[in-house]
């Protein structure tokens, strides 16, 4: 399917061009999306801290926060937007991988 | 639009839970019954897709960021079942892998971006190009009205979840336990923006792949071929 090719070579395409998805932002000085603050900017934005905000917002902890690597957060911008293109390989891998089990798993057994 | 964690009080997250557990279910008997081994890529192409073009955050500039879903073009293409499918596993793998999202709002961000979006989308691309030919321009603007209309569907409804929250949840004294904005900020705020600058995104990028599939891969828009 010649189709489905070139799909995924537009795929790859966005993979490598997303860093403009970091990288204009700061250009523009544009913050987070509204909604999405950390704990810091919602502390200075309302003077206090919800509690239940507070105990919430650290259930969980992501392998890679935002797409950022650990030890990168004081990196450059090169080394961000090399770490963010690593994120979307990463994630597009695994969604990949994920689509194919439920597939896999929802396909009738007698197909198989 | 990915609601993080403690944005939202626990009634609400166990509720979005509770609502896209049976749209999962049947989400999933549809596409078993529909899907042909041959659409399988397709399905994984499309939560790529998705899951890529979320990291393009669109800058207004001194202001906030946002970004399309790329669920429209999913459903038009796969049909609004198998688009929930798909922009679910992309919203799960940000919620876990990358803190996009939070993990008690998985159900509330599903119902918003995996459901509720593709299903208004894929309805008013077959209003708007009802009885349009393969290839005629109606289709384009219909995908791109679709794209428009339907990410700003799912961003009010985005700002409306999270106003309600100091109206659910509040201290004695007035604070708010879990976001902090009521209805008169959240609801224009995520409207408002989405109006004006993100969903122009998802109306051009759904509007230019269709552009691009009439001309080299009509068929993938023919009707009946989506599940």
């Amino acid at each position: 399917m010649k189709t489905i090719s070139k799909l995924w070579f537009f795929i790859g395409i966005l993979i490598v061009l997303s860093p403009l998805g970091l990288l204009l932002p700061e250009y523009f000085k544009a913050g987070s999306a509204w909604g999405e603050w950390g704990v810091d900017e919602i502390l200075q934005m309302v003077g206090y801290l919800p509690e239940g905000l507070g105990k919430i917002s650290r259930i969980w902890n992501a392998p890679i926060p935002d797409y950022t690597f650990k030890g990168q957060e004081e990196a450059g911008l090169l080394s961000l937007s090399l770490g963010y293109i690593a994120s979307a390989l990463i994630g597009i891998l695994a969604v990949v991988v994920l689509v194919f089990l439920i597939t896999k798993f929802l396909s009738k057994k007698d197909n198989l | 639009m990915h609601i993080p964690d403690g944005y939202l009080g626990p009634a609400t997250c166990g509720f979005f839970y509770l609502i896209m557990l049976p749209i999962w279910t049947a989400a999933s008997r549809i596409v078993k019954r529909r899907l042909s081994t041959k659409q399988v890529p397709l399905l994984a192409i499309g939560a790529a897709f998705s899951f890529v073009i979320m990291m393009f955050n669109v800058p207004i500039p001194g202001g906030s960021t946002g970004h399309a879903v790329g669920g429209v073009l999913v459903a038009i293409l796969l049909g609004p079942w198998a688009a929930c499918i798909a922009i679910t596993v992309a919203l799960v793998i940000q919620a876990l892998l990358f803190g996009d999202g939070g993990i008690t709002a998985i159900g509330a961000n599903c119902f918003n971006m995996a459901f509720v979006l593709p299903f208004a989308g894929y309805y008013i691309y077959k209003a708007v190009s009802y009885k349009a030919a393969i290839n005629s321009r109606r289709r384009v603007i219909a995908a791109g009205v679709a794209g428009y209309l339907a990410l700003n569907i799912a961003a009010g409804l985005t700002g409306f979840i999270f106003g309600i929250q100091p109206l659910l949840h509040k201290t004695v004294d007035g604070r708010a336990l879990y976001c902090p904005y009521g209805l008169n900020v959240a609801l224009p705020v995520m409207l408002g923006e989405h109006l004006l600058v993100f969903g122009w995104v998802e109306a051009i990028v759904t509007a230019l792949v269709i552009k691009y599939l009439q001309k080299y891969d009509p068929q993938l828009l023919a009707e009946g071929r989506s599940i």
